[in-house]
C-alpha cells in the first residue's frame, strides 16, 4: 500500500514535491500517480499544483480524480500545496471557476491598486519569494518550525476563507492574507514547502507522520 | 516585515561544468554544478539559476541530469535557461526538477512561445530573460535595445517595450542583464534596471556587472530590483551569500537570514 500518494493531474512541479518527500521520509512508499484507485487506497495524499485554476479543475475531472480527491479530503491526511489549497474553496476569480467546495470561501487576485508598501513603493505580482509565515494556531504540522519562519511563495491569487477558525497561518503582502488553513484531516498551504529549505522540509516531515484522528 | 529581496547565484553551465565568461566570451572553469549548488544552498541562497550555454545540442541533455541531481539535494527554487525553443522543452525541464524556465532568444523569434508556455504551466514558472545594451537615441536620452544569441545579435527592439510586452503575454518574471556591464564588475546598469522595474508589475531580477556588495545594495535600493543575480563574486569565494545578505540587511534591505 502506498504511504503518500502525490496526485498527478498534469500540473506543476510534482517531481520537486516527490524528491522532497523522498528526502524526509526515506522509508515511506511514495508514488506520483493519476490512478484514482491508487489515490483512494493511499494512507495520505498530497495535492500540489501550479498553473491556472481552470486547467487544474478540468484536468482533475478528465482524469476521474475529482471525486477521489474530495473523498480523500473527508477522512485521510490531506496536504494541499498552492493550487491544492485554492481548489478546496467554493470558487476562484481566476477564470471564474468553481472549486471543490470543501471549505467555505473564495480565491481572489491581489488587488493591483493596493499593491504598495507603507512608503509608497510598488509591490510586484506574482508575490514571489521568501515571506514570513505567522502561525495563527498551534498545529502538529508546525512542530519544530519557528514562528515567522520564511517560506517560498509564488502566486497571484490567495484564499479568503469564510471560516476564520480554519486559518492556520497568515502572511503580509502588503495586508495580512491567509497562507495556510487547517481543518480536521486537511492542512493546506499557499507557499511551497518543497522549495522552502529546512522549514519546508520540516513541515513535510511532520505531514508524513501526522495522525489527525489520534 | 514582509517579502525578502532575493540573492540568486547564477551558474553558467557548459559540458557539465560551471564556467564564467567576461562580456559573454573568454570562459573560465568554476567547478562542479552539483557541488556549487549545495554550497550556495548552505550559505542561504534564495534561488539558483542555471544557464545552459552549451552550443551543441548533443550536450544539451547534460543539463537535465544536472538539474535532476541538484533537485534531489537542494530544496530551493531552481531556474533553468538556455536553448528553450518549444513548450516541450519547458515540460522536460520542469519534469527534471526545474521550478522556473527562462526563455531568451526564442521569445524574440516566437513570442507566442511565452504565451503558450505560461498558459500551460502558469506564468509563475515562465521567466523571460532580456539581454539589453545601451544605444544612441536621436534625442540623447538613454535607450536600451534587446540583443539575442548570447549578446551577438541586435534586434532593434526597445528593452522597456519588450518587457511590457512579455508581461502582457504571461511572463511571471524578468531576468534583466546589462550587456554593457556583464563581467565588468562595475555594478549593475542602474538606469536600465530602474526603468524596467518601474515600468512593469512583475518582479525583475537585476543581472550583469556585480563586483562588490555595494553593487547588490544599489541594485535593490536604486535600481528597484526585486532580486539580484551574481556569479563571479560568489564562484571564486570572494564573498559568501551569507556575507552578502548581512551587508544588505545592514543597509536596511529585508533579506532571509
Amino acid at each position: 500500500m502506498i504511504d503518500i500518494a502525490i496526485v498527478d493531474y498534469g500540473m506543476g512541479n510534482l517531481r520537486s514535491v516527490q524528491k522532497a518527500f523522498e528526502h524526509v521520509a526515506p522509508t515511506a512508499s511514495i508514488a506520483v500517480t493519476s490512478d484514482p484507485n491508487l489515490v483512494s487506497k493511499a494512507k495520505r495524499i498530497v495535492v500540489p499544483g501550479q498553473g491556472a485554476m481552470r486547467n487544474c479543475i478540468h484536468e482533475l475531472e478528465t482524469r476521474g480524480l475529482r471525486e477521489t480527491v474530495i473523498e480523500a479530503a473527508t477522512h485521510k491526511p490531506y496536504l494541499g500545496i498552492c493550487l491544492g489549497l485554492q481548489m478546496l474553496f467554493e470558487e476562484s476569480e481566476e477564470g471564474n471557476v468553481k472549486g471543490l467546495n470543501i471549505l467555505p470561501g473564495k480565491v481572489v487576485h491581489f488587488p493591483i491598486s493596493q499593491m504598495k508598501t507603507a512608503d509608497g513603493q510598488k509591490l510586484k505580482v506574482p508575490h514571489m519569494g521568501w515571506n514570513q509565515v505567522h502561525q495563527v494556531n498551534q498545529h502538529p504540522l508546525w512542530q519544530g518550525i519557528d514562528e515567522d519562519s520564511r517560506f517560498y511563495f509564488v502566486h497571484s491569487y490567495y484564499v479568503e476563507t469564510a471560516d476564520s477558525l480554519s486559518i492556520a497561518a497568515q502572511s503580509q503582502y502588503p495586508f495580512p492574507f491567509t497562507c495556510a488553513v487547517a481543518k480536521d484531516n486537511i492542512f493546506a498551504v499557499q507557499f511551497h514547502p518543497e522549495k522552502s529549505q529546512i522549514a519546508g522540509l520540516t513541515l513535510l516531515s511532520n505531514f508524513a507522520k501526522w495522525m489527525p484522528h489520534s | 516585515m514582509s517579502l525578502a529581496k532575493r540573492i540568486i547565484p547564477c551558474l553558467d553551465v557548459t559540458n557539465g561544468r560551471v564556467v564564467k565568461g567576461i562580456n559573454f566570451v573568454e570562459l573560465r572553469d568554476a567547478g562542479d554544478p552539483v557541488e556549487i549548488s549545495r554550497r550556495y544552498d548552505e550559505q542561504g541562497a534564495d534561488e539558483l539559476t542555471f544557464l545552459d550555454i552549451t552550443a551543441s545540442s548533443d550536450n544539451r541533455d547534460l543539463i537535465l541530469h544536472i538539474i535532476e541531481e541538484v533537485a534531489a539535494q537542494v530544496f530551493i527554487p531552481l531556474t533553468v535557461g538556455g536553448g528553450v525553443r518549444q513548450v516541450e522543452d519547458v515540460r522536460r525541464l520542469l519534469n527534471a526538477g526545474a521550478d522556473k524556465v527562462s526563455i531568451n532568444t526564442s521569445a524574440i523569434l516566437n513570442p507566442q512561445l511565452v504565451a503558450d508556455a505560461s498558459d500551460h504551466y502558469g506564468s509563475q514558472c515562465i521567466v523571460v530573460a532580456i539581454d539589453a545594451k545601451q544605444v544612441n537615441s536621436s534625442d540623447g536620452s538613454p535607450r536600451w535595445e534587446v540583443f539575442t544569441h548570447g549578446g551577438r545579435k541586435a534586434t532593434g527592439i526597445d528593452a522597456i517595450e519588450w518587457a511590457i510586452k512579455m508581461q502582457s503575454l504571461g511572463a511571471g518574471e524578468i531576468l534583466l542583464t546589462s550587456m554593457d556591464r556583464d563581467g565588468t564588475r562595475n555594478g549593475f546598469d542602474i538606469a536600465l534596471t530602474h526603468a524596467i522595474a518601474d515600468a512593469i508589475d512583475i518582479p525583475v531580477i537585476a543581472s550583469g556587472g556585480v563586483g562588490n556588495l555595494d553593487h547588490l545594495v544599489n541594485g535593490i535600493l536604486q535600481g528597484h530590483a526585486d532580486a539580484v543575480l551574481a556569479a563571479s563574486i560568489f564562484h571564486y569565494g570572494e564573498f559568501t551569500i551569507h556575507q552578502a545578505k548581512q551587508y544588505m540587511a545592514q543597509h536596511g534591505i529585508e533579506v532571509r537570514l
